[in-house]
């Protein structure tokens, strides 16, 4: 399936937004998921994005401004067509992390939380993933890239920037940015059945109880 | 102590994550049995298993939600805290990706528990797979009238709202998430009022941890006595321990509380080839570090409390003797500062000097001086800050000074990369078994 993106914020993007707004008992809360809609449509939290939050939820321009600009997931520039995450925290960036993101970085022409040198990628030092026992982590468009090395991690890129199929490790196929910002705006995609999530990791216990772990 | 997979039980069934495949395990029967008891019984039910909460401070459950006032006229809501954002934690994503639909029940029986119509699910956004998993769980499970009007004909009606964060630790702090969810920037309230009471809108809210709520419906389903044949009396029950660093096979083990590290390892393969343990820490980077010395204390909330550290999360992360402690723990501190949610000055500018005195350690160019000068900076922080993320900053380098001084010592002169060549502490180049 695909999700159709346009690049403004259009009517359908308003009635997304509205729809959210209709979700809370507040329509105020619906604003970090209108954000992340935002970003859906225009690779970044733009004037225009924070307009129409603003109008939709009769606050001000500068209380969305103070919101957005508090949450690490929104950007104030175009990221690109994929998002990189390298988690740097302290179990994957000893694990191997560190040497993960050098390259990364190099591969990238990018330094942390900016775009790469042709604009297509954007690079971040990301913090704990919730995925420590797959360290070292990195993400594409969020979407779990475990147990990586430099080398699986700069392939990665390569595959990517080729427009090769690339496959989340623990997700669905790789869509881009916008794509992932829309799931998370409206919460919920037509993927929860692609892919397989649960992992040799995540059984580890379970194939242990079972005694069939033998190594 | 054997492991015991509850929540992990059928995660090797690939449709487990579906509402058939739920079902086809005894999914949903929980909440047909909830639906049939009243409010009140629910919450004893609850309170007398002793299920204590699982998202680090180990909160009785049932206590939590006997302090929600009844027939006080104001809407109840119930919010998960599915922000899991502390270093080390991992163990609620992985249920979310797996076992959605145990969330889920979870959430209809807590909030006809506590009389809520109205269920939020709040859960970080840099994880889009696990909101993908329980959204689809909530509208299969919609579709099935478990969430809706007149629930299974009990007159009970709930709404289920699953919604994203946007890249914020402070956010899984509850008062924080709270005003996170309401629409503004993520920084903690004043307590009390305790949300039971004063909440979400203002109104009478339970917030529990993803794996705290994907206890209830087995709980529910197979009684006190079951639970509490699990654990200890103060820790009853099991725990779904999430081994990760230099382990032969990290990942999730679900156990009895008081199984001991050193069990745990034995079924994580032991460390990797040619390795010891060096420090260890139970729960999270908010929790002070223990060494091989302790490996051999159960997991309890009680055990650790003894050992001069906590559960927490009850996610252990291991290190090896390749590891630097300096530099482990002036990482730490640089998500500590890097997350401060900048509302109280001791954390915002405290968390900044640490952060600034520890990266000169890391560079080999701390004083002795300085190590004193930590110790006060974090004394001015414990205690001091507007709420635990302050304490939790303070935690790092004071737990790791009292087995590793040496190291800080050592410090003064010798860069964290030179005493411990990093390399030898990566994962890759055929490293890991
Ligand atoms: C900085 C900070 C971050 C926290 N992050 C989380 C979290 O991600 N998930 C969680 O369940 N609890 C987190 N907590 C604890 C919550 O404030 C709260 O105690 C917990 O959600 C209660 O649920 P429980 O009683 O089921 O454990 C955090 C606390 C602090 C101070
Ligand atoms: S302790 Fe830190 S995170 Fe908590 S309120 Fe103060 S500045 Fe914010
Ligand atoms: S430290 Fe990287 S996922 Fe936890």
């Amino acid at each position: 399936m695909t999700i159709e993106i346009s690049s403004g914020i259009t009517e359908s993007t308003r009635n997304e937004m509205r729809e959210l707004a209709g979700r809370y008992p507040n329509p105020r809360s619906a604003l970090l998921p209108m954000l992340h809609v935002v970003q859906s449509a225009q690779d970044e939290v733009s004037a225009e994005g924070i307009a129409a939050c603003a109008e939709i939820l009769e606050i001000t321009q500068a209380e969305v401004t103070a919101v957005a600009t508090f949450y690490t997931m929104y950007k104030f520039s175009p990221v690109g067509k994929h998002h990189i995450g390298v988690c740097i925290n302290t179990m994957c960036g000893l694990l191997g992390g560190d040497a993960v993101y050098e390259k990364v970085a190099e591969r990238l022409g990018a330094t942390h939380n900016g775009p790469s040198a042709d604009g297509n990628f954007w690079l971040e030092r990301i913090e704990c993933q919730a995925a420590c026992t797959h360290a070292p982590v990195m993400t594409v468009d969020w979407e779990f890239m475990d147990d990586v090395t430099p080398e699986s991690a700069v392939g990665v890129i390569d595959a990517l920037a080729a427009g090769e199929e690339v496959w989340s490790t623990r997700g669905p196929k790789i869509r881009d940015f916008q794509a992932t910002e829309h799931t998370l705006g409206m919460a919920s995609d037509e993927l929860a059945t692609e892919g397989n999530c649960v992992d040799a990791k995540m059984l580890a216990g379970l194939m242990a109880a079972k005694g069939s772990n033998n190594s | 102590m054997k492991l015991t997979p509850v929540i992990t039980e059928f995660w090797d069934d690939p449709s487990l994550y579906t509402l058939d495949g739920y079902r086809s395990h005894g999914g949903y029967q929980a909440l047909a049995k909830a639906l049939k008891d009243t409010p009140d019984n629910l919450i004893s039910t609850v309170k007398d298993s002793g299920l204590r909460g699982r998202g680090g401070a180990g909160f009785p459950t049932g206590l939590k939600w006997s302090f929600v006032p009844q027939n006080d006229g104001k809407p109840h809501y119930l919010v998960v805290n599915a922000d899991e954002s502390e270093p080390g934690a991992c163990k609620d994503i992985p249920i979310m990706m797996a076992n959605p639909h145990a969330l889920v029940e979870g959430v209809i029986i807590t909030s006809f528990a506590i009389r809520a119509n109205h269920a939020f699910i709040y859960i970080r956004g840099e994880v889009p797979e696990a909101i993908r998993k329980v959204a689809y769980a909530v509208k299969q499970a919609r579709e099935a009238g478990l969430i809706g009007t007149n629930i299974l004909g009990s007159g009970f009606d709930l709404e289920v709202t699953v919604h994203a964060g946007a890249g914020a630790y402070i956010c899984g702090e509850e008062t924080a998430l709270l005003d996170s969810l309401e629409g503004y920037r993520g920084q903690p309230r004043l307590k009390p009022p305790f949300p039971a009471v004063a909440g979400l809108y203002a109104s009478p809210t339970v917030i529990n941890n993803v794996e705290t709520i994907a206890n209830i419906p087995y709980i529910i389903d197979r009684g006190v006595d079951w639970f509490r044949q699990f654990g200890t009396e103060k820790s009853p029950g099991f725990k779904v321990f999430a081994v990760s660093g230099h382990v032969k096979r990290p990942g999730i083990y679900e156990a009895p509380l008081g199984i001991t590290m050193r069990e745990l390892l034995d079924y994580a393969g032991g460390m990797r080839d040619g390795s010891e343990v060096k420090f260890w820490i139970p729960g999270g980077s908010s929790v002070p570090m223990l060494t091989a010395e302790h490996l051999d204390l159960p997991l309890t909330y009680e055990a650790m409390a003894e050992a001069g550290t906590m559960l927490g999360t009850g996610t252990p992360m291991v290190f090896d003797q390749t590891v630097s402690v300096v530099k482990a723990v002036t990482r730490w501190l640089e998500f500590y500062k890097h997350e401060s949610c900048g509302k109280c000055t001791p954390c915002r500018e405290g968390t900044y000097w640490i952060t600034g005195v520890l990266e000169k350690f890391e560079h080999g160019h701390g004083t002795e001086t300085e190590m004193d000068t930590l110790n006060t900076l974090c004394g001015q922080i414990a205690g001091r800050s507007f709420c635990a993320l302050g304490d939790a900053a303070a935690t790092p380098y004071p737990g790791a000074m009292k087995y590793f001084s040496d190291e800080f010592k050592a410090a003064t002169h010798t860069s964290a990369d030179e005493q411990f060549d990093p390399i030898k502490s990566y994962v890759f180049s055929g490293a890991r078994v």
